[in-house]
């Protein structure tokens, strides 16, 4: 068996010498260019002169291109065609791409790009929610609203009522790799492409698009990037782009990297959210009905923000069967960088707002926390149930035409294709009536909290409290439940292309990016679990445009469950081949033929995998194949908020102890338990591995990652001097994370279960335990907000004093 | 210019202006690619390199690494480990890399420690950023790694060393550069100067040649520093490397202090503590280890090990930031500054060299070659707060001098960084505590006098309104200290 093994990362002995290369160590093709944006140092307004000459002056400079200059107007945006590469004199935010050197060295066209100058009549930039709010300044005509029943009904006539407000920064990707890429213009036009990014078909349809190129002419490649995290889904259109431009231009190979604070300043981020609840509840804590609106930043562009307002409304109900509720969506347009993907894609934010929420209400009733939370949840999936039928094809499947230029495989199209929705779901469903088959969390619980001693633990801190008067611990438990496929429905697929050698090496190629989550490593267990093969023999090459097209990005959790499934098809349609070849020669049925332990037996003999692959190739049997895989019975409508978006649901949960210091609001995570839902996992120390990096990370976003914007809209955080993700003595000291390892219930790749994402969200837990702690200090409520640096931390304690 | 020193164990000369970075040097002219531009500005460690001079290997930043400060010294890169060091071994088998950008800065910071057989993983890896694994299993690797024997080349590479030092007094082999050089700026690929210096009040007038004075001695600086009084001084670069990096200036004329071997004592005398302005901050953090523990405590927070392997004392005093967390600990424990211009000398409290923000006690041409500090002070420590414990700068440092006889203030020295544009004492607060029994009553009478001492800014660490009430709270943490109870969340385990 391969899979399911804890094999290392497969470029694990390549990233630790060094020998790992990514965009810019490429090495650069003789006479390559290297290129840099000039910046606009305005918020909003619209620019009225460019003085660029002292750049054309400048030493190192080949060309200087504006908006005026393209050869063809140049959009970048995924989807919505809202975003000129270069300002179409519009200036949208500061830091927004107004002009581009291509020079002869990287700091060359650095030191070029800052000796513009650029006159703006500047406008009242619009920046705060309030501001897009009195402006109406937004995305899509309104506020989006999904309804279940009748929350203000519940609401009203419910034992107890209480409302309150939580807001939530956002978060800079902090990708140690920033953005990069290098094009080399190839004969007959054609233009290759390394980049670092999560969606090469993306790359590859922006940079066609730019140069008035069919997509076959475009070939992009990756290797590996060095972190995405969601921000490289869209963001690395600019300098691809650019790249294939000025290499179309000049004839040479250019390259472009962003210098990490022009990385910080010109990217989206993650957005941040305000997010109004009101709750109705009983004297147990059970909920009847919630309201919730939430309030996101989207930034100066539209890029996947509907997409991931989407996913916020969808997880508002995190892991809780609410009886009704109204959830309502502003998507606000702000002259800031335009916020993005970021791992859990608006689920943090949306499970952020109803945890929040439930811990006022046990406090409220005085009971304990995980009590309510569990009196709360969806019902337990029942015994040897195993999820629901998967159909081939979604029911009432309609298709219509799509426009021409329309930006198909990205998340930010929004141009999803109408559906029937599936008839509403009746009991356990979700405000967007999805039948909820797979809940977990009654188990999961149950075990983390004996195996986290949360009870006693809690008894102890309690005491300890009250003997403490300047230090103050708190602890907390949070679940996740996290909804896995794009919900843009026809995302979900993949492709894959596998070549068997005569040697009896293999050739794995799919369409997912290998980004530092082991999708590349898993994938290649599948296939050699299906070959019956040792993983080594198995060689793993960069995703390539060429290869397998029409790639989704790697993205919303999905990159093992969709290529893993598409490389499977692939290997076994191989394999098949070769059964019947060997099968006709020894006289036997194709069904007897036995692939494993790097060998093949068939009618009593046993032979090498290697010789199995010269015997087919002799009998003259195709050893190559691709695969190609959709996932089945999904069906959504994002108007109504109707639907069945998704495939299953991944579920985790975490117990993390803080403290905190009451003089200071200075705070450290003491402790941390995780069980987390990876259903059989294909690769337990990589799946081990996600849910520790991805807790960090959600913790990160929840306490020390503050983003800072001053009042005229520039980015005052922009560096890691200024930004200060978590370092390494902020992990919890003691972390304890196990795996459910129980089946996924629905037909995914051997029964595992996407990781990615969920474990994210299990960062909430450590943001709760602060609150709790805050919650120590006095008999009011501490409506802590995040990030909860030490400033808002003592802000917190103060109002619990009251 | 030129400058000489081992690669890889290797004898190389690189070439190029006194501004070029080692890292662009590897990348770009060697083709090592193995050592990776993260932030470049010193602050994630990605390009962590490991570099031996006479007081043994080192981890530091690249990217902030100027190439007269490697002038025969031995830089290893990850590409020199071998592919088998124990370090490297564990990281994989312990699943340490994800996405492997940072791992390989990982890897030389983990080989630096592991050959000085550290063991305090966390301190040795705070100036190392990784997005993806949460580090748990960095740790579990370096952990793994600790007792395995030290690669050969660890020793070849001092030893080697020993070797140029011999060389080069007998004027053979190895050659040192000339100590004091005028050059022509390099030129670009058009035949244009492929580097500007800054064009100063924007003029564009170019200027050809370069000043690069590496003296070996504080004599040598300060005659030369006299004749050239606008120029940088240069000592870990952790800051200029940025002006570099960031400004993207040009250094006309500049002089790298760190061959200036007699500014790096630390001496003992009559109650004092005189410590070199050469010295680095990582030396400095195990002197004050033993009589200033928070002192102690702070350095470690404050700049990584990479960082505080480089910058110096001298070098954190002359740059005189409001936000730089050793001069408001100084200052309460009633430093000296000793400022050298040619054969001048003079003294003065530190105090009084921060003016206003951006203005110090300093004549042109006049260097600070030392700085001199109690050698006790029972009554001291110094915390800061910001919003990461390890290398972040500083919302408020605040440093408490107090001494207390029969329960009475007999005399109090309070300073603050981040309360105002320089650091400062707070001299009402002072006063409100001084002569008074020191207990919570006057303590909480004493807290609205720092209202009077400042009025602090808001930016994007921290607002005005908890300046102020961090730094009363400060002043309540050392009363709560002087109870007994534990006052730092870093002191609880679990």
């Amino acid at each position: 068996m391969s899979v399911g093994k804890a094999l290392p990362h497969d470029s694990g002995p390549l990233h630790v010498s060094g020998q790992a290369r990514y965009v810019d160590d490429i090495p650069a093709p003789a006479g390559a260019l290297h290129l840099a944006f000039g910046l606009s140092h305005v918020a909003r307004g619209r620019i009225t002169k460019m003085d660029l000459d002292a750049v054309r002056a400048a030493p190192g400079v080949v060309m200087v291109l504006t908006a005026a200059d393209l050869p063809r107007p140049v959009d970048v945006a995924p989807g919505a065609h809202d975003e000129p590469l270069l300002s179409d004199k519009a200036v949208h935010f500061i830091g927004q791409p107004l002009f581009l050197v291509v020079a002869e060295s990287h700091l060359e066209a650095r030191k070029a790009a800052r000796l513009g100058r650029v006159e703006i009549a500047e406008e009242p930039p619009i920046l705060t929610i309030e501001q897009a709010l009195e402006a109406d300044s937004r995305f899509e005509d309104g506020p989006r609203v999904w309804t279940k029943g009748d929350a203000s009904g519940a609401i009203m006539g419910a034992p107890h009522r209480l409302q309150g407000r939580i807001e939530m920064g956002g978060q800079e990707h902090f990708y140690l790799e920033g953005q990069a890429a290098l094009a080399s213009p190839q004969e007959d036009g054609g233009m290759h492409v390394a980049s670092s990014t999560q969606h090469p078909t993306e790359i590859q349809h922006k940079v066609a698009d730019a140069l008035g190129l069919p997509m076959a002419a475009v070939r992009v490649e990756t290797r590996r990037l060095g972190g995405g995290f969601g921000g490289k889904e869209s963001q690395g259109n600019a300098l691809a782009v650019s790249c294939a431009i000025a290499a179309h231009l000049t004839g040479r190979s250019c390259r472009m990297r962003y210098d990490r604070d022009d990385d910080m300043i010109v990217t989206g981020k993650r957005h941040d959210f305000r997010i109004d609840w009101e709750v109705g509840f009983d004297g147990e804590g059970r909920i009847e009905g919630l309201d919730v609106t939430q309030y996101a930043r989207c930034g100066w562009s539209q890029d996947l923000s509907l997409a991931v307002a989407d996913r916020a409304m969808l997880h508002a109900d995190n892991a809780y069967l609410l009886p009704s509720a109204r959830i309502t969506s502003h998507r606000l347009k702000t002259n800031m960088q335009s916020a993005t993907a970021f791992r859990g894609f608006g689920g943090p934010q949306g499970v952020l707002g109803i945890e929040a929420a439930l811990d006022r209400i046990a406090r409220h009733l005085g009971l304990d926390p995980v009590e309510v939370r569990r009196r709360n949840y969806y019902a337990p999936m029942t015994e040897g149930e195993q999820g629901h039928p998967h159909l081939e094809v979604a029911p009432g499947e309609t298709w219509q035409e799509a426009p021409e230029d329309s930006d198909l495989a990205s998340r930010g199209s929004g141009e999803d294709l109408p559906r029937e929705p599936v008839a509403p779901a009746t009991r356990n469903a979700t405000p967007y009536g999805m039948e909820v088959t797979d809940f977990v969390l009654h188990g999961m619980t149950d075990r983390l909290l004996e195996t986290s001693d949360y009870a006693a633990r809690r008894a102890e801190i309690t005491e300890w409290n009250a003997g403490s008067p300047v230090l103050k611990r708190g602890i907390a438990f949070s679940p996740v439940k996290f909804g896995i496929s794009f919900t843009l429905t026809h995302l979900n697929q993949a492709g894959a292309l596998v070549h068997v050698y005569q040697d009896g090496s293999i050739h794995l190629n799919h369409g997912g990016t290998e980004m530092g989550q082991g999708l590349f490593r898993k994938v290649s267990q599948v296939a050699a679990e299906v070959f019956g093969v040792d993983p080594a023999r198995v060689r793993i090459t960069a995703t390539d445009t060429q290869k397998v097209p029409n790639t989704s990005a790697t993205a919303a959790s999905s990159g093992s469950d969709l290529n893993g499934m598409a490389a499977k098809a692939a290997c076994e349609a191989i394999r098949g081949r070769m059964a019947e070849a060997l099968a006709s020669l020894h006289q036997c049925e194709a069904r007897a033929v036995r692939f494993a332990e790097d060998h093949v037996e068939v009618g009593g003999d046993r032979i090498s995998f290697a010789r199995a692959a010269q015997i087919a190739y002799e009998a003259r049997v195709s050893l190559s194949a691709t695969g190609f895989y959709k996932v089945p019975d999904l069906s959504w409508d994002r108007i109504k908020g109707q639907g069945r978006p998704f495939f299953y649901f991944a579920h985790g949960a975490a117990v993390t102890e803080v403290a905190i210091d009451t003089l200071t609001g200075e705070n450290r995570i003491l402790r941390c338990d995780i069980l987390h839902d990876a259903g059989r996992s294909l690769n337990p120390a990589l799946d081990i591995g996600q849910i520790e990096g991805g807790y960090v990370q959600g913790a990160g976003w929840l306490t020390t990652e503050e983003l800072v914007w001053d009042e005229r809209g520039a980015l005052k955080t922009h560096a890691p001097s200024t930004y200060k993700i978590p370092a390494c003595s902020d992990r919890p000291r003691d972390f304890r994370v196990a795996l459910w390892d129980q089946p996924n219930p629905a037909a995914s790749i051997y029964r595992s279960k996407a990781v990615g994402e969920p474990p994210f969200m299990l960062g909430i837990s450590a943001f709760l335990a602060l609150s709790d702690a805050c919650a120590a200090c006095g008999p009011a409520e501490p409506a802590l907000d995040a990030p909860a640096t030490p400033e808002r931390v003592l802000a917190a304690v103060r109002r619990a004093r009251g | 210019m030129t400058v000489s020193f081992l690669l890889n164990g290797r004898p190389v000369e690189a070439e190029g202006p006194a501004t070029r970075t080692l890292l662009d040097w590897l990348r770009e002219t060697r083709g090592l690619t193995g050592t990776k531009e993260g932030c470049n500005e010193g602050d994630c460690g990605a390009c962590t390199v490991m570099v031996t001079g006479e007081d043994g290997p080192r981890p530091l930043n690249a990217c902030i690494l100027l190439l007269p400060q490697l002038e025969g010294r031995a830089v290893r890169t990850v590409e020199g480990l071998g592919g088998d060091h124990p370090v490297q071994e564990a990281m994989v088998t312990h699943h340490g890399s994800q996405c492997g950008f940072c791992t390989p800065g990982f890897v030389m910071s983990m080989a630096a420690a592991h050959a000085q057989g550290r063991r305090d993983h966390d301190d040795v890896l705070a100036g190392n950023l990784c997005r993806c694994t949460g580090y748990a299993p960095i740790v579990r690797a370096a952990e793994a790694a600790e007792g395995a024997p030290v690669p050969g080349w660890v020793a070849a590479d001092a030893e080697a060393l020993r070797g140029l030092k011999g060389s080069r007094a007998s004027g053979g082999g190895f050659e040192y550069l000339e100590k004091h050089e005028e050059v022509d700026a390099p030129e670009g690929p058009a035949g244009r100067p492929a580097y500007e210096p800054e064009a100063a009040g924007g003029s564009g007038a170019r200027v050809g040649k370069q000043a690069v004075f590496l003296p070996r001695s504080a004599e040598e600086l300060a005659e030369w520093y006299v004749a050239h009084p606008e120029a940088t001084l240069v000592a870990g670069a952790t800051d200029v490397g940025l002006w570099v990096t960031k400004g993207l200036r040009e250094l006309p004329q500049v002089a790298f202090l760190n061959g200036c071997t007699d500014l790096q004592g630390i001496e003992e005398a009559e109650g004092w503590l005189r410590i070199g302005a050469g010295v680095t901050m990582e030396r400095l953090l195990g002197v004050l280890a033993g009589p200033y523990p928070s002192y102690a405590e702070m350095i470690r927070r404050y700049g990584s090990l990479q960082v505080r392997s480089a910058a110096t004392i001298g070098g954190s005093l002359a740059n005189a930031s409001p936000i730089g967390d050793n001069a408001p600990a100084l200052i309460a424990l009633g430093a000296r500054l000793h400022l050298r211009q040619g054969e001048a000398r003079r003294e003065i409290a530190l105090e009084d060299f921060f003016i206003d923000y951006g203005k110090q006690d300093r004549e042109a041409g006049e260097f600070v070659e030392a700085v001199s500090l109690p050698a006790e002070a029972p009554g001291f420590r110094v915390w800061k707060i910001s919003k990461r414990f390890d290398s972040d700068i500083s919302a408020v440092c605040g440093a408490f001098n107090l001494a207390i006889e029969g329960g009475h203030v007999r005399s109090a020295r309070i300073a603050f960084g981040g309360m105002a544009g320089i650091p400062k004492r707070a001299a009402a607060l002072e006063a409100a505590l001084e002569g008074q029994r020191f207990d919570a009553e006057t303590v909480e009478a004493a807290l609205p006098a720092l209202e009077r001492d400042f009025a602090p800014l808001t930016d994007m660490r921290a607002s005005s309104g908890y300046r102020m009430e961090a730094a009363q709270g400060l002043l309540l943490r050392y009363l709560a200290q002087a109870g007994g109870a534990p006052v730092s969340v870093l002191e609880l385990g679990s």
